[in-house]
């Protein structure tokens, strides 16, 4: 291990501890997110405070399942009175969140502290946590000795999964369509409060540990990352447990590394965790597979470069026409004035195309075998003529279609032709041919060529 | 609690529920009020449908034709009133009800497949908690094809036009296999060829014994499309046959300006409650 001051009994067991807290965390908040109610795990990991400061004076013990039924109890309390608020006054539901878990919190950070004097309740402990702490306070069980937040968070992994395993359909199902859902007779606000009191239940069980501030950036985060990288729903909760995973483990390595590069010792994991499921949304919010912006980008420079190569072809094929029949030229191969050749100037020229991105494309061509190179230019191959064939009838047919069925002006279609000749593919093509009249020319007289089946190769 | 209205309004003849008009009406609705924070959006709607129709709901901008179908299906809560199903509570008669909502209602972000949404026409059959198995993907992969989009059928919802979302919601209320659909403008901006598949699907379902009660706002096409209509401005104008019903006088009473005093006074009663 090229970690220094990395010791497995008890850097392990933090990460563990980590682990299982982030992923429960992720798997609850993908379908917040989802819901556009993402806030909802902040409101509600903030709001259970007063319940478990009634719970502490109650029971006067800071464990137990008095603390976890006290904050189940506040959280419901705090969705019943948003959900109250929002229909009776009329306000948004984001405001409505905002007044009531402020409410809430502000009077359990009163109880806390009026309590606090007594006893050992700190609020500090509750917003960051103390996850170094983990392997300090264990359980032994069958012999082995596992950290108590290892078994809590563990327990409350195992609760989450297994919600949204069974509830898999109706989570989906009251998340998509509400209103179908209940027309259908699954209780869209049964599954609402259902998912809260798990929320509530996995923020009070990650307090001690990870405190409620990553509670929160855990629910949101990962979430919203993995929505860069897929677009299924299963996929999604994959991508969001996965992510969080891996915030956790980096998070709590970065936390021991990352500072001694500056001559410092370890720095808060929590604090880290949530800087790496940052970085990690950063990564996919670049990159992701479904939304990423250098993703984007990187299609649209390669359809960019699909067109200018459709528009070499093009070219080349209209040459061919113009010297008097579509693949008759290539035998005559009359050497300097050969009509069908096209020298890079000349195409860079014509297709207004910068030189040296058309000596690109025109490489490309050559490389794929649908032009080549002759001693004074480039001409089609078979392969190219067939391509280029269908993107001429293609953008003839839309010609021709504008003008018979969308009565356009002939002034006006060439642009629109030239648009869409990239992406019109052989059943389109038989569409048009079918709604437009059966003549062999285009509206400015030109020929639209016969559809050609692929050349054997 | 009758509001002033025009007192040659054309009314179905209320009598006392059930047994009376037959079990076999597949909707039948009395004095339905409901009220939005105490202004009414219905006032007094009854009207009836027979079995086996289908039926177009016409009316202007607000007024209150979704709401109605969020009252028949218990999605709102309503002041007053009495509805059945088949004769029976809705609650009862669940099973025997789909719904398409208007295409607006849902996120077309959402990161599912079009089989995806079809199949949680089949949830109910499936049944609480669980789960989606092959068969249920092949029935709606089926229905799909009924509706024509077999081949979007992977595709994630986003990708669909407006016409193949709606053929989508079309998919998934038939999977649903009920007897009575309640729809929300499904012919909202969708191209020609997929109105007339939906008109087709919609005939093949009355063929079948089915009723189908649409919001539809192409006057134009009401007397092609539908066997009967129910003229809706915050109270029933007129329901019945087309023919009978479907006439310029009750439309001019519809959309014209013989009922803007209920409009006027809901805003007073606004403007009362904003005050307050």
């Amino acid at each position: 291990m090229g970690l220094v001051g990395w010791t497995w009994a008890l850097d392990g067991w933090i990460v563990v501890a980590a682990t299982l807290c982030a992923m429960s965390c992720a798997l609850l908040g993908s379908f917040l997110v989802l819901r556009g109610t993402s806030l909802l795990g902040d409101a509600i990991s903030h709001a259970v405070l007063p319940g478990l400061a009634i719970a502490f004076w109650a029971t006067g013990s800071r464990s137990g399942t008095g603390m976890l039924l006290a904050a189940v109890g506040a959280a419901i309390v705090t969705v019943f009175l948003i959900e109250a608020l929002r229909r009776s006054a009329g306000v948004d539901r984001g405001a409505s969140m905002g007044v009531v878990f402020t409410g809430m919190f502000a009077v359990g950070m009163i109880m806390i502290v009026q309590v606090a004097d007594h006893v050992d309740l700190d609020p500090n402990c509750v917003l960051y946590g103390s996850i170094e702490l983990t392997p300090l306070d264990q359980w032994s069980i069958g012999g082995w000795l596992i950290p108590k937040a290892v078994v809590t968070l563990g327990l409350t992994f195992l609760l989450n999964s297994s919600f949204v395993w069974l509830f898999y359909k109706e989570l989906l199902l009251t998340t998509f369509d509400g209103d179908l859902a209940d027309s259908m007779g699954f209780s869209s606000r049964f599954m609402h409060y259902g998912l809260m009191s798990l929320v509530a239940v996995t923020a009070v069980g990650s307090f001690e540990s990870v405190g409620s501030i990553l509670v929160v950036a855990m629910m949101v985060v990962p979430p919203a990352a993995a929505l860069m990288m897929t677009d299924r729903l299963h996929a999604l909760l994959w991508w969001s447990m996965g992510l969080a995973a891996l915030s956790a483990v980096t998070g709590h390595a970065s936390a021991i590394v990352v500072p001694s590069w500056f001559g410092q010792g370890s720095t808060l994991t929590s604090g880290m965790m949530a800087v790496s499921a940052g970085g990690l949304l950063l990564v996919c919010g670049l990159f992701g597979a479904r939304r990423g912006l250098v993703t984007r980008w990187w299609r649209q420079r390669s359809f960019a470069a699909q067109v200018a190569a459709d528009d070499v072809l093009g070219y080349l094929f209209r040459l061919e026409e113009r010297a008097g029949g579509v693949g008759t030229t290539s035998a005559q191969g009359k050497v300097g004035s050969n009509p069908t050749v096209a020298d890079v100037g000349l195409l860079s020229a014509n297709l207004s195309q910068p030189l040296k991105h058309c000596q690109r494309i025109v490489a490309q061509l050559v490389q794929r075998g649908e032009i080549e190179s002759h001693r004074d230019g480039y001409q089609l191959t078979e392969a190219g003529r067939h391509r280029a064939q269908l993107l001429v009838r293609s953008h003839r047919l839309w010609e021709l279609y504008l003008v018979e069925q969308a009565q356009f002006e002939i002034d006006r279609i060439h642009d629109k032709a030239e648009a869409w000749e990239h992406v019109t593919d052989e059943s389109m093509r038989q569409s048009l041919d079918q709604a437009t009249s059966q003549t062999d020319l285009d509206p400015h007289g030109s020929q639209i060529p016969p559809e050609v089946s692929p050349p054997r190769t | 609690m009758n509001p002033e209205g025009p007192s040659d309004v054309q009314r179905v003849p209320v009598t006392t529920p059930a047994t009376e008009l037959g079990n076999k009406l597949p909707l039948q609705v009395w004095d339905l009020t409901v009220a939005y924070q105490r202004t009414p959006v219905l006032w007094d709607v009854a009207f009836q449908v027979p079995p086996a129709s289908l039926v177009a709901v016409v009316g202007p901008n607000g007024a209150g034709k979704s709401t109605l179908l969020r009252a028949i299906l218990n999605l709102i809560p309503r002041t007053s009133g009495r509805i059945q199903v088949f004769g029976n509570d809705f609650e009862l008669q669940r099973r025997r009800v789909a719904y398409v909502p208007q295409r607006e209602s849902v996120d077309w972000d959402f990161p599912v497949s079009v089989l995806d949404v079809v199949t949680m026409g089949l949830y109910r059959e499936i049944g609480w908690l669980w789960p989606v198995r092959k068969k249920h993907r092949a029935r709606a992969l089926e229905v799909l094809n009924q509706v024509g989009i077999a081949d979007l059928a992977h595709r994630q919802i986003s990708h669909l036009s407006g016409g193949q979302q709606q053929r989508t919601f079309l998919a998934r209320a038939l999977a649903q296999d009920a007897d009575l659909y309640l729809m929300d403008e499904p012919f909202a901006a969708v191209d020609a060829a997929t109105e007339l598949a939906i008109i087709q699907q919609l005939r093949a379902m009355k063929q079948r014994g089915k009723t189908c009660v649409v919001i539809h706002h192409d006057l134009q096409t009401v007397p092609d499309y539908f066997d009967e209509v129910l003229l809706l401005n915050m109270r029933v104008v007129a329901n019945g046959p087309i023919d009978k019903v479907f006439t310029p006088e009750n439309l001019q009473k519809t959309y014209g300006g013989r009922l803007t005093l209920l409009d006027e006074v809901s805003t007073a009663m606004r403007r009362r409650e904003k005050s307050l």
